[in-house]
């Protein structure tokens, strides 16, 4: 039995039905236009091209369903892929040593931002507000404002685009993502941790009342989106074979913005994974179709903050509808 | 024959696959205290919302003076002098008690500075109209409940009224208060104005209504002289069956287990020197006046809020409670007077809130173990008579008094031993009242120490073996069995400290 929602089965599946279809009708309009933007190869493109900010979308919408936000992660996701790349560089330790630590950096960033919320009483944004200042100031200090190149690791950059299934054209970015969605799954609907989540996001009075710590679940909550966003430093180095210290911020606005696409309330109490990454695909394949039709960058911000305003709006008037019934 | 204010005749208003209201007539003259009463979803306040233009209705016709009106919103309506109170109060916290009443209606130097000092002045003579003292300068978030009603009555009358309609006015103000705003009901009535009155307390509408119209299952039933009508037959006409709560009788007192003991509990200004002792069993009530201090001192024992000296003594071993948590683990359940607020997190479904308290419990390395809680829930469904459609119904479509079981049945869960019950009748109909009461009776007889704070006297009266009164945040008397009366209650309610 399917037990992930809060909100009815019934809801909740026609919810998810609405934004696959807004995809399935994207992809068909592009390829319509251009039958190459739905060839095999041009999908990849358009799965790893989600990666990254896929990775970011699944971690930040923990925080968004405790009705909190992380507006960090672009930047802890910088910050600690340089700090692995500087200690790999500098120490010499074990690359499998350096990406561990590089996560958990990550890991450590979410945690002071969950403990900054829940024990020192800072608005979520306020504390991520100041982390994202944080890391985005020590990554250009401690990489010296250049580049961190893990050119000793001759293998670094097939973390995330080789193909370890041996499928061309199936990069590693790409299962990261899929498993980290699977895993993110498994928490939402099968654990305490997800229930909890939930529950707070829909009144941390009364479930503080129940007996739970919230304060700690909430830390938790943090460190998990901070983790996501160490796993997805990595991916981005690798792609990039380097860690750009410049990189990072903007990054944070694409996140959660697919996790809102994608049909997570800011109010925190209902939540969906599946919708995170549908709606990071949503922006990357637009991103994709519209460098297609040669239109610019700066135009294709433009189109999806549109396309931010048409979802949203239409997510509410159907809540609406649903509650005056 | 005095003079009609108000008349509608065959009101039909439908929802999708609801019929809310079944052409139902109702008439109102001025200088009349007119009652509307019948259970949760009899159709009250549909009714009144669509005399005060929420709702749009699909058949009938409203007259107000003998002129046919038809409010398309509640500007409208306010505009013609019909004004609601609704019983979820409409104010904003941060702003001054003075800033709530003229909200939109600013007194002002020129065109665009406020003038406060008037404004002010202006609320506290409505103040004083209602015999209230409020400080019209402090923030309405920093008012009780009951001063946070008044705050709305006075706002109410600084319209010029002809038609005032309360829903649940006094579900949260003390027999005093109630005595107060009662006086202020006869004034507005002696100056020809009309009140439709909405209410649970059916003991109340003898002292107060001229007229008593029932409705149920959103029909109208009859209208009646309030002086010819007993409450018993009002009961019946309600719910159309009997519905009857016998006293408690005091239980033998030799053989009772001491669960809790309360030393010297010292947390704010409203909990002085609390002590007290509660056994297997027995139903302890908390009686006092609001602000005696009694949710406080449950909060305080209960871990919400922090104690700043006193012991907590749990089945002879004292407890440190710091956190609801350690409480919970103490074996201490919590029940809020504030439901949606404090008990309940209203997006969730009814399954999801039965489990919360024990959840721990009902995992096995951090997975939920679906089944048990599932079959946890319908058990407590059956156990409780919890009405929903299922277990994954959303919280927040479920009555009010189907909300409390959910409440009750997390903490049943969590298998407490001692349930603190705080007004855990407030906002509910008379059927789900008996029920809930039942259901206190039950778990005292299954050994649970049951405590019971309540500003319904006649509710404390009835349910309690024990009654302990509190005033001004000190404990200022005990009273037992036969004793449990009203004045003596009152007296030590009111038992001020020189």
């Amino acid at each position: 039995m399917n037990r992930l929602s809060t909100l009815t089965k019934q809801t909740e599946f026609k919810r998810k039905l609405v934004i696959v279809l807004a995809l399935i009708v994207l992809w068909i309009a592009f390829g319509f236009i251009n039958p190459a933007y739905l060839s095999y190869t041009n999908i990849m493109t358009i799965l790893l091209a989600t990666s990254t900010n896929g990775l970011l979308a699944l971690g930040v919408s923990w925080p968004i369903m405790t009705s909190g936000i992380d507006i960090s992660v672009g930047t802890v996701m910088t910050f600690s892929c340089v700090l692995s790349g500087v200690v790999f560089n500098s120490l010499g330790l074990p690359i499998g040593l350096c990406i561990i630590f590089g996560i958990l950096v990550g890991s450590f960033c979410g945690f002071l931002n969950g403990f900054m919320s829940a024990k020192l009483g800072l608005p979520p944004m306020i504390a991520s507000l100041a982390m994202q200042m944080i890391t985005k100031g020590l990554s250009l200090v401690v990489s010296g404002i250049k580049p961190v190149y893990f050119t000793d690791c001759s293998w670094y950059q097939k973390i995330a685009t080789g193909n370890f299934l041996g499928i061309n054209g199936f990069y590693n970015a790409i299962i990261i993502l899929i498993g980290m969605c699977v895993i993110s799954y498994i928490i939402f609907s099968k654990t305490i941790f997800g229930r909890y989540t939930l529950a707070i996001g829909s009144n941390i009075e009364a479930t503080r009342l129940s007996g739970i710590n919230t304060d700690n679940w909430l830390i938790g909550v943090y460190t998990l989106c901070g983790t996501y966003a160490g796993i997805a430093g990595l991916v981005l180095s690798s792609r990039l074979n380097s860690a750009q210290p410049a990189l990072g911020p903007g990054y944070e606005m694409d996140a959660i913005a697919a996790a809102v696409i994608g049909g997570n309330s800011l109010m925190g109490g209902e939540g969906t994974i599946i919708g995170t990454l549908i709606g990071a695909l949503i922006i990357s394949s637009l991103q994709n179709g519209l460098r297609i039709l040669q239109i610019s960058t700066e135009t294709q911000y433009a189109i999806i903050g549109f396309v931010l305003i048409v979802t949203v709006a239409f997510d509410q008037r159907r809540k609406k509808k649903k509650e005056s019934r | 024959m005095s003079k009609e204010v108000i008349r509608m005749e065959g009101i039909t208003k439908e929802f999708p696959g609801v019929k809310a209201l079944s052409n139902v007539k109702f008439s109102l003259n001025a200088g009349e205290v007119h009652a509307l009463v019948g259970e949760n979803g009899a159709g009250k306040s549909t009714l009144m919302k669509v005399l005060t233009g929420v709702y749009s209705k699909d058949a009938g016709k409203i007259f107000l003076e003998g002129r046919e009106v038809n409010f398309r919103n509640v500007k409208e309506a306010q505009n013609a002098g019909v004004i609601m109170i609704h019983q979820e109060l409409n104010l904003m916290n941060h702003l001054s008690a003075a800033e709530n009443i003229f909200i939109g209606r600013e007194f002002k130097k020129g065109r665009f500075i406020l003038n406060k000092k008037k404004q002010n002045e202006e609320a506290e003579k409505l103040f004083e109209k209602l015999h209230v003292k409020i400080d019209p300068r402090e923030k309405v978030g920093n008012l009780t409940v009951a001063q946070q009603q008044m705050v709305e009555i006075a706002k109410a009358l600084s319209f010029n009224i002809k038609v005032l309609i309360m829903d649940e006015p006094t579900a949260s103000l003390t027999d005093n208060e109630i005595e107060d705003l009662f006086e202020v009901i006869k004034m507005l009535r002696s100056e020809g104005k009309a009140i439709i009155h909405i209410s649970h307390r059916l003991e109340e509408l003898k002292l107060i209504a001229d007229r008593i119209t029932v409705m149920r299952d959103s029909e109208y039933i009859d209208t009646v002289d309030a002086k010819d009508v007993s409450i018993d037959a009002l009961i019946r006409m309600m719910v159309g069956r009997e519905i009857f709560v016998e006293k408690q009788k005091p239980v033998e007192r030799k053989n009772l287990k001491l669960t809790l003991e309360v030393q010297d509990l010292n947390a704010g200004p409203q909990v002085k020197n609390i002590s007290f002792k509660a056994y297997a069993g027995e139903i302890l009530g908390f009686a006092g006046l609001v602000g005696a201090g009694r949710t406080e001192t449950a909060r305080a024992i209960f871990g919400a809020d922090p104690h700043s000296s006193g012991k907590i003594i749990i089945n002879g071993k004292e407890q440190k409670i710091n956190s609801p948590a350690d409480a919970v683990k103490a074996g201490i359940a919590y029940l809020s007077e504030d439901r949606k607020r404090y008990g309940l997190a209203l997006g969730l479904d009814v399954e999801a809130n039965i489990s919360m308290a024990n959840l721990l419990k009902m995992s096995k390395g951090g997975f939920i173990k679906f089944k048990e809680c599932s079959e946890n829930a319908e058990h407590q469904l059956q156990e409780l008579s919890i009405k929903t459609p299922s277990i994954k119904q959303l919280v927040k479509y479920l009555s009010g008094g189907n909300q409390q079981k959910v409440v009750l049945a997390k903490w049943l869960t969590k298998d407490a031993e001692i349930i603190i019950f705080d007004e855990p009748t407030r906002g509910i109909d008379v059927g789900a009242k008996s029920e809930i009461y039942k259901l206190m009776n039950m778990l005292a007889e299954q050994g649970k120490t049951i405590i019971v704070i309540s500003s319904e006297l006649p509710e404390v009266m009835r349910c309690c073996h024990r009654v302990l009164v509190m005033c001004e945040g000190r404990m200022t008397g005990e009273v037992t069995g036969d004793e449990v009366d009203q004045d003596i209650i009152m007296r030590l309610a009111t038992q001020r400290e020189m």
